[in-house]
């Protein structure tokens, strides 16, 4: 999966450190921060915000590290978030609500509840995923500024 | 209905954002799996939680609810009362189970908009 590489859109950049859970939450509230100041629509806000912190949580959860990059386009939201760590060995099998390898740590803080991929796809127009064992994991979540199609309906990967 | 009068009703002890009380309440919802109230609870909801630690409050804040109510007399957690002073979102505390409480909230602003 090619990563959007036109930086004229970039709204922000973030690092994530996997394990630190006392953060979390962190890098989706500077987003949705960055999306109110930019007078964006509430719904869209709403979408982004789901996306961002399944998103981070995942990172957290799993990973070693990783990036996030929001993207701002004419007509949609761009979000991508890229880490090192172990990857996903069967994407399909990540996508199906209720499937999670997390540990009881994980589970004792209500996390990895196996809906976090799910709800990031079902919030996005375009949900696209890519993944290497032993590397990392990509991810990207576009969100059109003009509402999309109905939530739910995004076209998969 | 806000927070104050909800509040006393339900013998909701206050633990934070005593200031924030006048705010009202649209709705509610219940539940401990953080990824559950993401996607389905709202702006304005009152959320009800057995969870005391300081991810509760990165969602609440998300997701703009009105308040947290932490049941079964469990406390929060030292650092989750800090972030959510400074996020402005309250959080209560009951002895009730998260079944009754929910039921008295849900009774509540249901009469309040009857």
């Amino acid at each position: 999966m090619q990563l959007h590489e036109d930086e004229r859109y970039l709204q922000g950049r973030y690092e994530v450190q996997g394990r630190d859970f006392v953060d979390a939450g962190l890098v989706s509230s500077l987003i949705k921060k960055a999306l109110k100041d930019k007078g964006i629509d509430e719904d869209v806000i709403r979408r982004v915000a789901i996306v961002a912190f399944e998103a981070e949580v995942n990172i957290i959860s799993y990973a070693e590290s990783g990036t996030i990059s929001l993207y701002l386009l004419p007509d949609s939201v761009v979000f991508e978030a890229k880490d090192v760590g172990p990857g996903i060995a069967d994407i399909e099998l990540a996508l199906q609500e209720g499937y999670s390898t997390a540990d009881d740590t994980i589970r004792e803080m209500g996390f990895g509840a196996g809906m976090g991929l799910s709800n990031i796809k079902k919030s996005s127009d375009v949900f696209e995923i890519s993944s290497e064992v032993g590397k990392g994991t990509c991810l990207r979540s576009v969100i059109r500024l003009d509402g999309g199609e109905t939530p739910g309906e995004g076209d998969g990967r | 209905m806000n927070l104050d009068t909800l509040a006393k009703r339900l013998d909701l002890s206050c633990k934070c954002c005593w200031e924030k009380l006048n705010r009202e309440v649209t709705g509610g919802y219940t539940g401990d799996l953080l990824s559950d109230v993401m996607a389905n609870s709202k702006a304005g909801d009152i959320w009800v939680t057995r969870q005391v630690h300081k991810n509760v409050v990165a969602v609440a804040a998300l997701k703009e609810h009105a308040a947290v109510v932490v049941v079964q007399g469990a406390e929060p957690d030292v650092d989750a009362l800090e972030k959510a002073t400074a996020e402005g979102i309250p959080i209560f505390t009951t002895n009730k189970s998260a079944f009754e409480i929910t039921g008295l909230i849900h009774g509540l602003l249901r009469e309040d908009k009857a």
